[in-house]
């Protein structure tokens, strides 16, 4: 993953690196520090009082069992985001890349949902499917499926999967357009004269010089599920019934900010921000190599 | 025949698509033109009602109840969003060039420290980040509501993914011709990522806009509240809300977005049309 | 777009950079002070139309009312900001937040405590009794300030009741006479679900411990000491549970979700019986297309003949402390506080909001306005609250992390609903989980 081409000069990359590299250091990890630091301790909501407790806060979450629970059910979840919004972006950027008539028109319909605030998402996901109330989760009632996510887990765990892979179908979307934009048309075309066709030519040409898009968007994808949805699965259904729609984040989310618990917060965070680390390296090792030689 | 049938595949598929998508915003359309009550009842008709359009006059101008008028809440939003859109390219774009075409001492080190960032949720960020702004005098300010979003790895990462695809013997080619760092990157590098720059424009300029746990916690002024704040303020708690305002503000709070892709499209599709020649 | 539109924006972001020194330098010698609330819509409205009656009444201070997101981010927003010194002067907090507030230790200073330091008089008599169970300490003091205050209370559609062949104007008065009427509901079924129930961990279960005289936690719930452990696995609570289960199983009841998200149901006219929090008044009011009404929780006369107050539900305001805040400050909040409990400020913003005018003067005053007889029902949540003797058991209860609680009672009721678990079995569950909270919560307070 190395270049072999390279300028020479350390003053010069030193000074084009330095304004990210302070931010970083002043509002990323200097309050990374700081959450290593909490999930070491136990202190109440104001800080008024701290006490150090070394692993405990660790401790107690591997003992308990729903923690661990949480922990495969969140797979399941990133996976199920991951693999929904990447297959259904790649399909119609693939489509809105070609020679389509109205391919304007389609690429912006499917960009702009992208735009819509969490607010108003939350409310609209309820206004189609809630089992009442909703256009599409009473119409589901009327014709004889009993939609009840309020009480059915896996409909519950299938819709939060579903509100949550929505938005970020459209973002990567944009990224699949732009990285397919960016494939030079005459390989392209010198693979067709070659009589390469269809799903071939996608898999052998097209796929592998996509591939630096598809890493970046499988990083970003894993880490939006991972800890950008919380919001989402909270405003569908509080991460139940029961707990099968709890993710770890959403634990963190109540945890950290409902019930100002934040020495266990921070020791979720940093569970978590492990794990997310060990995937990004997984993929790195396997993925990153292949993607850039 | 077969072959004219084939060729309505993508389209199908497409239109299948934007309808799925489109739909809940379409609701946000249609519920904003209609009666609060019904929307509250879940009686949205899928229809809207040209009569009820007064509405986004109203909230423009006047507002809801809890919150003021939204023609200003767009305007800060739109400052916001372009101020972290802007900075974050302007910050990343030379710090993913330095990693990726120079060899320094910690580099990687570097690039992970930044990469790493991605990590952090923000809730556990919440708190020592509002202390870090406070010791910096910057609660309240149009500083310390965009720095601290300003700075993330997500672009730094694209724009890496991006630049390692150059081919070597472009940069080869550079150098023979005498080329510098900068003259590369601005004539090679940049205009090679045209399309990419365009994506994470747009990208960025709706989480700038979509920005809501932040700007709530640093700023206090009414006056400068965000579209979505505003959105948040209007859905009442213990109180009747006036659905049809909240969907209409929704709705406001889509164009700019909207607009912004718009004009970014001419980027996307340069690839199509100038690519090759 | 109009370039003065522009200008007016560059203006506007110009003057956000400049925001600081605050406004309120301006405003002379009086002194400002910060309330953070979590109202939003018309009743954030409200919370400013009380900052400027309040600021026009005096010439001593200027409140500003700033809203901080939902009641977690406001405290989110509150906890922030006092460890960087920079607490609001006055935050609002849920009810369910007491626990917590009361471990603040240095961060706030209880209700009687700047009573005593600024010399505000202010009688925790003059409340009415629910209310004062909840925020005051077990030696009767205030700790925070009552301000919007609810209770639960029974919603339901008269018309469905006729057509049913109930008698709409006596609703249900006993669990079992609510069981009969959700079954008669059911089979005759005026509306397609009998009746459905929101926040079911604070009224089926919070509201039924306080009304039935019992203990929902040791240490009288918590009152007096931080080593309360939860009895809710006993009998009563395992049959309410086994009522409901019964219920749904009949078709009798259905199961709509946490916290508020069934009222919908129940306005949508869905439902025929909507227990709800009575501040869901105005969403009935402005939605509902048929006639209906509110009554009084059932009770259980078997466990007690004599049913006590219910408990509230809602915020208070918290006085909190920051770095050299000066004892002017202190006392432009006890101002505040002073204005915001006289009668007519009390019924006034009752009546403006559908909350419970928190004192008895403001009672008696909502009652001489003829409010309570052009609005029917309204009375019922006040009269609910000051209903019988305040006990030990009806005061409300005072655990730490009581949302995270909830949420573990709710997790195992839906269990218990789906089928997976025997109700006894969800509710031993609940009382494991939750005294593990309990004392993680004990141990963070101590130390």
């Amino acid at each position: 993953m190395e270049r072999r081409t390279l300028f020479p000069g350390r003053m010069l990359p030193a000074l084009l690196i330095l304004p990210q590299l302070v931010l970083t250091l002043v509002f990323f990890l200097w309050p990374a520090v700081q959450a290593i630091r909490s999930s070491l301790e136990r202190e109440d909501a104001f800080g008024t009082s701290t006490e150090f407790v070394g692993l405990d806060n660790f401790a107690d979450l591997f003992g308990d069992p729903l923690y661990v629970a949480a922990i495969g059910r969140t797979a399941f979840f990133c996976a199920g985001v991951t693999a929904v919004s990447m297959g259904v972006a790649l399909l119609l950027a693939v489509l809105a890349d070609g020679e389509l008539r109205g391919r304007a028109f389609y690429r912006t319909m499917l960009i702009w949902p992208y735009a819509v605030a969490p607010a108003m998402a939350a409310v609209l996901w309820v206004l189609m499917f809630h089992p009442q109330i909703g256009l599409v989760g009473a119409w589901l009632n009327r014709i004889g499926i009993a939609w009840d996510y309020k009480l059915d887990g896996t409909q519950a765990m299938a819709l939060v999967i579903l509100a949550a892979a929505w938005k970020q179908i459209s973002y990567n979307f944009i990224f699949f357009l732009a990285g397919l934009q960016a494939i030079p048309k005459t390989i392209i075309e010198a693979a067709r004269i070659d009589g390469s066709r269809g799903v071939h030519r996608f898999r052998t040409i097209v796929l592998p010089l996509l591939m630096p898009t598809v890493y970046f968007l499988l990083v970003v994808d894993l880490v939006y599920a991972a800890f950008d949805t919380f919001a989402t699965v909270y405003a569908v259904n509080g991460g139940g019934p029961g707990q099968s729609t709890q993710t770890l984040v959403l634990k963190v989310y109540l945890d950290g900010i409902v019930n100002a618990n934040i020495g266990s917060s921070s020791a979720q965070s940093v569970v978590l921000m492990a794990g997310v680390i060990v995937l990004c390296a997984l993929q790195f090792r396997f993925l990153g190599r292949k993607a850039v030689t | 025949m077969r072959q004219g049938l084939l060729r309505l595949v993508p389209h199908a598929v497409m239109i299948l698509a934007i309808l799925l998508f489109a739909f809940p915003i379409w609701i946000a359309i249609a519920g904003s033109t209609q009666d609060s009550a019904a929307i509250a009842r879940g009686e949205i008709s899928l229809l809207p009602d040209l009569s009820g359009l007064g509405v986004y006059r109203e909230v423009l101008v006047q507002g809801s109840s809890g919150a003021g008028p939204v023609w200003r809440a767009l305007l800060v939003s739109a400052g916001m969003a372009l101020a972290i859109a802007l900075g974050k390219i302007a910050l990343s774009l030379p710090s993913a060039y330095a990693v990726t075409f120079f060899r320094f001492p910690f580099r990687m080190t570097a690039f992970w420290l930044i990469f790493l960032t991605l990590m952090l949720p923000v809730e556990v960020r919440l708190i020592p980040t509002f202390q870090v702004m406070s010791s910096l005098d910057l609660i309240n300010s149009f500083t310390g509501l965009t720095i601290p979003l300003i700075a993330s790895a997500t672009a730094t990462l694209l724009f890496r993914q991006t630049f390692l695809a150059i081919p070597d013997e472009l940069v080869e080619a550079a150098r023979m011709d005498g080329a510098g760092p900068l003259r590369f990157l601005r004539d090679i590098v940049i205009p090679v990522s045209g399309a990419n720059i365009a994506a994470l424009f747009v990208i960025l300029f709706v989480y700038g806009w979509n920005q809501y746990l932040w700007p709530l916690l640093v700023a206090t002024d009414p006056k400068l509240d965000t579209v979505v704040i505003g959105i948040v303020k209007m859905i009442g708690v213990d109180t009747a809300t006036e659905w049809n305002k909240v969907m209409a503000t929704a709705v406001l709070a889509l164009i700019p977005p909207v607009a912004v892709v718009l004009l970014m499209q001419r980027w996307f599709v340069k690839g199509l049309t100038e690519g090759d020649k | 777009m109009d370039r003065r539109v522009l200008l007016a924006g560059v203006g506007g972001l110009a003057a956000w950079t400049a925001l600081r020194p605050s406004p309120r330098a301006l405003a002379g010698d009086r002194t400002p002070i910060v309330l953070w609330h979590a109202m939003s819509g018309a009743n954030g409205e409200e919370v400013d139309r009380l900052a400027r009656d309040f600021n026009a009444s005096q010439s001593e201070v200027t409140l500003e009312a700033v809203f901080k997101g939902t009641y977690p981010e406001t405290l989110t927003a509150a906890i922030a900001a006092f460890r960087a010194g920079k607490a609001p002067h006055i935050v609002q907090v849920f009810e369910v937040g007491t626990g917590t507030m009361l471990q603040a230790g240095p961060a706030i200073k209880p209700v009687w405590k700047l009573a005593e330091e600024t010399g505000l008089a202010l009688d925790p008599n003059a409340y009415i009794p629910g209310v004062r169970g909840y925020y005051s300490l077990p030696d009767g003091k205030l700790a925070s300030m009552p301000f919007n205050s609810s209770t639960a209370v029974m919603w339901y559609n008269r018309d469905a009741f006729e057509k049913a062949g109930l008698d709409p104007d006596t609703p249900p008065a006993t669990y079992d006479a609510f069981a009969q009427a959700a079954r008669t509901l059911a089979s005759k079924a005026p509306t397609p679900i009998a009746s459905t129930s929101a926040w079911m961990t604070w009224i089926q279960f919070e509201e039924y411990a306080a009304i039935q005289n019992l203990a929902y936690a040791t240490e009288n719930d918590g009152y007096d000491g931080l080593g309360a452990q939860l009895l809710i696995n006993t009998k009563p609570f395992v049959d309410q549970l086994q009522r409901f289960m019964d219920l749904a199983k009949d078709g009798a009841f259905k199961y709509a979700g946490r916290d508020t998200a069934p009222d919908a149901v129940f306005y949508s006219g869905q439902a025929a019986i909507g227990f709800g929090s009575s501040s869901g008044r105005a969403d009935i009011v402005k939605n509902a297309k048929f006639r209906y009404a509110e009554a009084f929780l059932p009770t259980e006369p078997a466990l007690n003949p004599n049913p006590n107050n219910s408990i509230i539900g809602g915020a208070s305001l918290w006085a909190m402390t920051a770095p050299k805040r000066s004892e002017a400050e202190y006392k432009a909040v006890a101002a505040f506080y002073g204005f915001i409990s006289t009668p007519e400020q009390v019924a006034l913003y009752a009546q403006h909001t559908g909350y419970v005018p928190v004192t008895v003067a403001g009672y008696e005053a909502t009652k001489r306005s003829g409010y309570f007889e052009k609005n029917p029902g309204t009375d019922v949540p006040a009269r609910q609250l000051s209903r019988g003797a305040l006990t030990p058991n009806s005061r409300g209860l005072r655990l730490g992390r009581l949302p995270e609680i909830r949420a573990i009672l709710y997790e195992e009721i839906e269990k218990a609903l789906q089928g997976q678990q025997t109700a006894q079995a969800a509710m031993d569950g609940a009382v494991s989980r939750g005294n593990r909270v309990l004392r993680e919560f004990q141990k963070s307070a101590r130390g």
